[in-house]
């Protein structure tokens, strides 16, 4: 029994046949039980592969991937997963939305009918944590497209997930709406026992969240460092303007102008 | 560019009256008579004649008239039509979803059905008449050849459309193919379905028409092809202003049951707040 919840071992992920793009080579990563990761790259360096790979929504053609020491071979449900879109379904109210994934994950979908009350108050729970108090029965076109996100972070880990996948999932928001949800996102991760991956293009992102920050290669992707950062939790938004912060994000801006400069 | 804007607004309120008249509710009122009084007008002062171009006077005439047997055709095409569209309704919601579930389906029946529905449906009546015979069979049945395409193709695109992302979270919880059709397909392409029953159901009248003309003793088609060989053209119109009627009928309860099912897809005008 590791520590480590993923590991990806010597991956190659070529799509389309023989002759198809190799998206991932020799791709290895390992995520510790609890941690919080970050992965940043040149834009097309396969870092959606890498989702895709650790859901189990594609099986690599070489390599090995576990996720909780299993070797994955097809879609593993303790993964909850979140994207830049959030995706809401508009006929179901936001409270519905956010239970959508217990009626699919087997072990919930059986129990749901019978304990539904008890679901509602963990999903009215959950939307109180990310400030969406009250807003349950809202539907998701009645929502602000931050708000929305923070519903979708919620959907995402409404089954409880052992490990939490984003991919860009602050993308498309405003940078007063991004910071705050990156405040949201430390303190879910603080409170409760899920590791967390994030996909992202933001290096302040990624060096304000993770603790450790995996630079991507360009295509073929392939993780070229990792870098632990060593600031202490928990962190404040003032930790975005000491120097030391903005050294480390130059560092990493650097790395990844050379990776780019590879390609 | 603001100034000019702002400045008038604060003199110009109190303008305008606090209740002012919705003449938008009575506005589909007001152009139908209008464009019956300018047609009647315009059949007057020309002084064409009443088998050329009966003027609305002389339709409505023929209405009361002849209205028992007016009555009869239209209910019988009424009916014809009705079965048509719900056969296509039934049949075309089935296949598109057959359609959108498969990818094998998909690519090998969607050149058939194209080809299929580049026939013009008046070519097929009489096939249709020597399989059942003249009257009320071959008018459901082209009624419901021609409805049917439309739905197919909007359910089907409702399926084809959900978000790759959507699919991939529900995916990656272990959601089978039917769970995301449950959940996500067959909600997500209601809206088009229903969106699709308005054209439907105006493609229905046209095929039921179409086959009592050419092969029926009965029904609106059958009425005016027979008052047209007997020169009766007040007649042959009054058997058009009640297809439309029938028409406008039909399309508005079609958009009635649009907007009561499908009302989050509608958001801005019905839902908003």
């Amino acid at each position: 029994m590791g520590a480590s919840l993923v590991t990806i071992d010597n991956v190659d992920m070529r799509y389309g046949g023989a002759d198809g793009t190799l998206a991932v080579s020799g791709l290895n990563m390992v995520v510790e039980r609890g941690e919080f990761a970050a992965v940043v790259g040149p834009s097309g360096c396969g870092k959606s592969t890498l989702m895709k790979l650790v859901t189990g929504l594609h099986i690599p053609q070489q390599g090995l991937v576990t996720v909780a020491g299993i070797h994955v071979t097809k879609p593993v449900s303790i993964v909850g997963m979140a994207f830049q879109n959030p995706t809401m379904l508009p006929w179901r109210t936001t409270l519905d939305n956010v239970l959508l994934p217990l009626e699919i994950v087997e072990r919930h979908r059986r129990r749901l009918r019978k304990h539904k009350k008890e679901y509602v108050e963990k999903a009215e729970h959950l939307l109180e944590t990310v400030g969406l108090k009250g807003f349950g029965s809202k539907y998701p076109w009645q929502l602000s497209g931050g708000m929305q996100q923070r519903a979708n972070l919620c959907r995402a880990l409404i089954h409880e997930p052992e490990l939490l996948m984003l991919d860009e999932p602050f993308g498309a928001l405003d940078a007063f709406t991004r910071e705050e949800l990156w405040q949201v996102i430390r303190d879910l991760h603080a409170s409760q026992d899920v590791t967390i991956v994030l996909v992202t293009h933001d290096l302040r992102e990624a060096v304000f969240l993770a603790d450790n920050v995996h630079v991507m290669s360009a295509r073929p992707g392939k993780i070229l460092k990792v870098h632990k950062i060593g600031f202490a939790r928990p962190r404040d938004l003032s930790v975005m303007y000491e120097a030391e912060f903005n050294d480390v994000v130059q560092g990493l801006r650097g790395e990844i102008a050379d990776a780019r400069a590879v390609a | 560019m603001s100034a000019s804007n702002t400045t008038p607004a604060p003199t110009a309120l109190p303008v305008t009256p606090a209740k002012k008249f919705d003449w938008l509710p009575l506005m589909p009122w007001i152009y139908t008579i209008g464009l019956f009084l300018i047609w009647e007008l315009g059949v007057r002062l020309s002084g064409v004649s009443h088998t050329i171009m009966p003027a609305p006077s002389r339709i409505f005439e023929a209405i009361i008239q002849y209205w028992g047997a007016i009555q009869r055709h239209s209910i019988q095409t009424l009916y014809t039509t009705s079965v048509g569209f719900l056969m296509a309704v039934v049949g075309g919601l089935a296949l598109g979803l057959l359609i959108g579930w498969s990818r094998m389906i998909y690519a090998g029946l969607y050149p058939l059905m194209v080809g299929f529905n580049a026939i013009p449906k008046v070519a097929v009546v009489p096939i249709l008449v020597i399989w059942f015979g003249i009257g009320t069979v071959p008018a459901i049945l082209t009624a419901f050849l021609i409805a049917f395409f439309p739905i197919v193709v909007n359910v089907a695109t409702g399926l084809a459309t959900i978000e790759p992302e959507t699919e991939d979270v529900l995916r990656a919880l272990g959601a089978k193919k039917m769970d995301i059709m449950l959940k996500v397909g067959i909600p997500r392409s209601m809206p088009y379905f229903f969106g699709s029953l308005k054209i439907a159901i105006t493609l229905a009248f046209v095929g039921s028409v179409i086959s009592e003309t050419v092969a029926a003793n009965s029904g609106l088609g059958y009425m005016m092809s027979a008052a047209q060989s007997q020169f009766n053209v007040p007649l042959v119109w009054a058997g058009l202003i009640m297809l439309a009627v029938e028409g406008i009928a039909m399309y508005a309860l079609m958009a009635w049951i649009e907007k009561r099912t499908t009302g989050w897809a509608h958001r801005s005008q019905t839902m908003a707040g």
